[in-house]
């Protein structure tokens, strides 16, 4: 092949799938140019940067157009764009509109609550949507290279984002820590990626995990098995610090109680969902090929992986449980609870990994779940922030017991915060059972009982520390000193509140449609 | 307009009228405060009236009326709600169920009528309390095991709060008790269902069976066309229940420990059921959240949630589980004989008025479960359907017997507790004089719950005791002297609380007769627990068919599968010996 046929290929494959798949981040590409042109002519414009940056985004959904690939007319196989980078199929449309969705919510949150301040705004919605991109990047990587951009493009602003307000010493030691501990991690993910692809003789997923299948049927895998545990390892612990996942989970409720309520958000919501799509791709990349001997031969691979993260979701799951009881600080709280909600979302992958070779249907199920599960966080997780931000703008505090007295001056906030606790406990008919319920079944499918006790017990557990939050807020009197928030529902914060409540209650009760799009989002994942 | 005449109309409305008429408070000002109550009231009357319809007898196949002497499922409705799931919203209701349905609609009307005396938050009560009377009628008449949960679980949260806002002294740590014992016993229930769903598969089930299980067309749709490929799983409670009285049951495969999936299904949601009954060793919720909770909800706990246990085990354990429930019989009756003996003698030792009638419950709910453990096959692999039919009605008698007595006796307690603001049983005394009336309807009641032939006490425990005679006379003797016990409580407590010269607690100044409204709630309790006394056919010719065809149905798989696998055991056992 000369010189000029590849270049001809390259071209045509751009121009052709792969720049109408990659509307998307180029609209938000294009929002991020925008935003900062923006800046440079109308300084003055208030509403400038939430109007670009929400417009950009409402931009970027209507492009990646989640109602056309996931209804029944749909898309028949995922297509390998960028020359193979990346997958676009229906699970990184799905993953990718529900980021989108998030991103479209964060900035009218932000609208709500006030922060960022108007000097700074402009930078907060780049570096927002600068990480957005790296997470598209992220759930539909199938290049170990992007695997790494995407995980950095979306770390990065983080970093910045946690130490956004500066006066704060607690702010900028959450962005310290968070960096610092985020630069190790990456490190040693970097290694573990350059040991794999060592050791495979390639960066491209399906590529890799057919050499792996080659060689496992080939034999048994001697010193190289090692090489490539050790390699996995190495990779896990970068994912797990973008899971919040124990041990890498320490980070977390420092970052969480530093930064603002707003920036927790988006780290627990965002940067989780991405997380949790590299990791099913990951799962699914290296533990299965189209071809049925190879995919008889990567068992093991798919029976270590699927051992790896189903102890990983064991004990981040009861870890994040147990931690959550002494807070006081509801960001605290929050914090742990996200790094409980990581496990119990980890769970379902841990099935799919052991379904995928054995029970197709079964696996996709598993996927669909994981995907049904993080929509279903997000509204749950974006809420509870958001009722923090409002009532810290109201009485300047994030402690649990200076809640007291709020169902009395803000009912209706105080039933929306209940409910989106009560639903992140799991406890029918809200949403968040929905998630339990499709993530239990397919662990339950994959034989894993006593993970599935784990999971059940830790919802048990969890019970207590958020109903100790609903205690506080419905029942224990009011105090002298710390008068309760007052946000009636009618105004702009409680109208938010009530919205991304409603979602929990309807889908708790209609659910099939959600699963249904999560179904068609995993139905062309596994092989 | 809807036509009212359909099932899926009819049946929906019951349930969900309540759910709706709280959706409506929602928008009501705070401030209404006796116009709310009212409204709820009416709601509870309109629901309770709705009932009462649908139990008029002589209905056919085509009217809203309860066909008497079928004892299929009547009235069944069954819509798609969750198809990824294969979950209907699928409800029906038959002679078991039926009862309990009115029994709720009864109890929460009364305990509407009792809770005018609440006066701090009332909207969130009424509408709390609305929520509930939604999620209690529904567990009844669902036939969806995923439905039958959610409702279930629909109950935790409104029961929570109206324990912890509206409780006595100690209400906070009662509500989180109740809370706590309550998910873990449903959690317990989740693992079950995630095990039966997906060892389920419709296409085990003989074609000519599918239509008795009211299955969507949808699903044998695909049973039909999938012979080969995946299996079609369901939540259908009718249909599990017939593949587990399968000769191959999908349920018989062994899951953990040499043990087979039905075997543990049955032991998850056995505990499950238990704690809600509640049965010793995990009752201890109960009394604590009785004493804490408000009279009306007091009420409501005793008389109709402690009933959702029994009916679960009647309703889902037995006919899905037969093989476990044979095999695990005497822990079944076991834990009711203890529950009787330890509930009555720790009766007998309480001080609080509240704490005694909340531990007599645990004992006659003692006898629901002994009842309904009964298992008629003798040593000598004798089918003695009689006395398993016996005990089973027994069981729902002395359920619906429960639950009219108990919520009696935990109202009386409210009605005395509001004059003299304690209930301290060592310092009453002496109320005949001053309130003849509630005295007078005091004895009933309580007479009604010792158990004296005539009140509808009687009725259950004799069927209770009477079947049990033929599985062990050991038990039959406790459940027997149980009965003496109970005597030895409910008299002691009569004594000290209602005889004697003259009242010296405190408070005795606020003593006043009872109100009209007070006797207007009583009244229909008493006149019950008469005429289910004097007339137990009222309610038996309700239950009798629907047990029959219960114990009928267990009896065929006993001896189509059980006996001829007990005579091979037996068989090869008498080879091995030498």
């Amino acid at each position: 092949m000369n010189f000029h046929l590849l270049l001809r290929s390259a071209l045509d494959d751009t121009l052709g799938p792969t720049l109408a798949a990659f509307r998307p981040e180029l609209a938000l590409c294009a929002t991020i140019v925008a935003l900062l042109v923006v800046r440079m002519f109308l300084p003055r414009w208030r509403l400038g940067p939430p109007c670009v940056a929400a417009v950009g985004v409402i931009v970027a959904l209507v492009l990646a157009a989640p109602w056309h690939y996931l209804s029944s007319v749909g898309m028949d196989r995922a297509v390998p764009i960028f020359t193979g980078m990346l997958t676009f199929d229906t699970f990184s449309v799905f993953l990718r509109s529900l980021l989108l969705l998030f991103v479209l919510l964060f900035v009218m949150f932000t609208q709500c609550s006030g922060v960022p301040r108007e000097e700074s705004a402009t930078e907060f919605y780049v570096l927002v949507l600068g990480a957005t991109v790296g997470m598209c990047l992220m759930v539909s990587a199938n290049h170990m290279l992007v695997v790494f951009l995407g995980m950095e493009m979306a770390s990065l602003p983080s970093y910045v984002l946690a130490g956004m307000m500066r006066h704060e010493r607690r702010a900028s030691e959450a962005a310290l820590k968070y960096a610092v501990y985020g630069a190790g991690t990456a490190g040693v993910m970097l290694y573990g990626i350059s040991l794999l692809v060592g050791a495979l003789g390639s960066a491209h997923l399906p590529t890799m995990a057919g050499a792996l299948a080659d060689a496992l049927a080939a034999g048994p895998l001697g010193d190289r098995a090692v090489v490539l545990m050790l390699g996995s390892l190495m990779i896990a612990v970068g994912l797990a610090f973008k899971l919040s996942a124990v041990p890498f989970h320490f980070w977390a409720p420092d970052v969480f109680e530093g930064a603002t309520a707003e920036v927790a958000a988006f780290l627990s919501v965002a940067s989780k969902a991405a997380a949790l799509g590299l990791l099913v791709r990951l799962v699914v990349g290296l533990g299965g090929v189209a071809d049925p001997a190879g995919l008889e031969a990567l068992a093991p691979v798919r029976h270590y992986l699927g051992i790896l993260i189903a102890s990983l979701a064991a004990v981040t799951c009861t870890f994040g449980n147990l931690a959550a009881y002494g807070q006081t600080n509801l960001k605290r709280l929050l914090a742990y609870s996200t790094i409980a909600h990581a496990g119990y979302m980890m769970m379902p992958v841990a099935a799919m990994a052991f379904l995928m070779g054995r029970d197709p249907a079964g696996a996709r199920a598993a996927a669909a779940a994981v995907v049904f599960y993080v929509s279903i966080y997000l509204f749950m997780n974006l809420g509870a922030f958001a009722v923090v931000a409002f009532v810290r703008n109201a009485t300047g505090s994030e402690q649990i017991d200076h809640l007291a007295g709020l169902i009395r001056r803000s009912t209706g906030l105080a039933v929306c915060f209940a409910v989106m606790l009560f639903s992140l406990v799991g406890l029918p008919p809200l949403a968040g059972f929905a998630g339990k319920f499709a993530a239990f079944a397919a662990v339950y499918d994959a034989g894993l009982i006593s993970l599935l006790v784990i999971g059940l017990v830790n919802t048990v557990l969890s019970l207590f520390y958020y109903l100790r939050v609903v205690k506080v807020m419905a029942l224990a009197p009011e105090s002298e000193e710390h008068p309760a928030a007052e946000i009636p529902l009618g105004s702009t914060p409680g109208v938010f509140c009530l919205a991304l409540t409603v979602p929990l209650v309807v889908w708790g009760i209609w659910w099939n449609g959600l699963f249904t799009w999560a179904q068609a989002a995993a139905a062309l994942l596994v092989p | 307009m809807p036509d009212l005449n359909s099932p899926i109309v009819f049946l929906s409305l019951i349930v969900f009228l309540p759910a709706a008429a709280a959706l409506a408070l929602g928008f009501v000002p705070g401030g209404w405060g006796d116009r709310i109550k009212g409204f709820a009231f009416a709601t509870t009357v309109a629901v309770f009236l709705l009932t009462v319809w649908l139990a008029l007898p002589g209905g056919g196949a085509d009217s809203m009326r309860f066909a008497l002497g079928d004892g299929q499922m009547q009235k069944t409705v069954s819509v798609d709600w969750i198809p990824s799931f294969n979950v209907y919203y699928f409800l029906g209701i038959d002679g078991i169920s039926l009862p309990l349905v009115v029994l709720t609609s009864f109890l929460s009307m009364l305990a509407m009528a009792a809770s005018f005396t609440i006066q701090r938050h009332v909207k969130a009560y009424c509408i709390l309390f609305l929520l509930l009377e939604t999620g209690m009628l529904g567990v009844f008449m669902a036939l969806d095991f995923f439905l039958f949960y959610v409702l279930w679980e629909v109950m935790l949260l409104p029961m929570y709060f109206l324990i912890g806002v509206w409780g006595g002294p100690r209400r906070e740590y009662a509500a989180i008790k109740f809370f706590l014992f309550t998910l873990a016993g449903s959690v317990l229930m989740l693992i079950a269902i995630l095990m039966l769903y997906f060892a389920s598969d419709v296409r085990k089930l003989p074609q000519a069976r599918w239509d008795a299980c009211h299955l969507s067309s949808d699903v044998t749709a695909r049973a039909r066309i999938d012979a080969t490929g995946e299996p079609v799983h369901t939540f259908n409670l009718l249909a599990l229940a017939e593949m587990g009285r399968l000769e191959n049951s999908p349920f018989d495969k062994e899951l953990l420990w040499g043990k087979s999936i039905q075997w543990w299904a049955f032991l998850l949601l056995l505990v499950g059921f238990l704690v809600k009954v509640p049965a010793v060793p995990i009752h201890t919720w109960l009394p604590d959240a009785h004493v804490e909770a408000p009279t009306p909800i007091s009420m409501i706990l005793a008389g109709v949630l402690l009933k959702m246990g029994g009916y679960g085990i009647i309703r889902i354990c037995y006919p899905i589980c037969p093989d476990a429930a044979y095999e695990l019989a005497w822990l079944v009756c076991g834990i009711g004989a203890v529950s009787m003996v330890y509930g009555a003698l720790a009766a007998m030792a309480q001080k609080d008025f509240k704490r005694l009638v909340a531990y007599s419950s645990v004992s006659h709910m003692g006898y629901v479960v002994l009842g309904l453990g009964v298992w008629s096959i003798t040593p000598g692999n004798l089918l003695a359907t009689d006395y398993w039919k016996l005990g089973m009605n027994g069981a729902m008698f002395q359920m619906i017997a429960h639950g009219i007595s108990s919520a009696g006796m935990f109202f009386l307690v409210g009605v005395i507790y509001d004059r003299v603001h304690h209930r301290d049983l060592d310092r009453f005394g002496g109320l005949f004089a001053k309130m003849p009336v509630y005295s007078g309807i005091s004895m009933v009641i309580f007479f009604a719950a010792l158990g004296l032939p005539g009140l509808c006490g009687f009725i259950g425990e004799v069927f209770v005791v009477l079947s049990v005679w033929k599985y062990s006379t050991a038990l039959a003797v406790v459940a027997a002297s149980v009965v003496i016990l109970t005597a030895g409580y409910i008299l002691w407590t009569i004594q000290r609380v209602y005889l004697g010269p003259e009242y010296k607690g405190p408070h005795g100044e606020a003593i006043t007769r009872m109100t009209r409204r007070e006797i207007a709630i009583a009244a229909p309790l008493v006149a019950l627990a008469i005429v289910l006394g004097v007339y137990p056919r009222a309610l038996l010719d309700y239950t009798k068919p629907s047990v029959a065809q219960t114990v009928d149905n267990l009896a065929g798989w006993m001896e189509r599968v059980k006996l001829p696998e007990l005579r091979d055991r037996a068989a090869m056992e008498e080879r091995a010996r030498p």
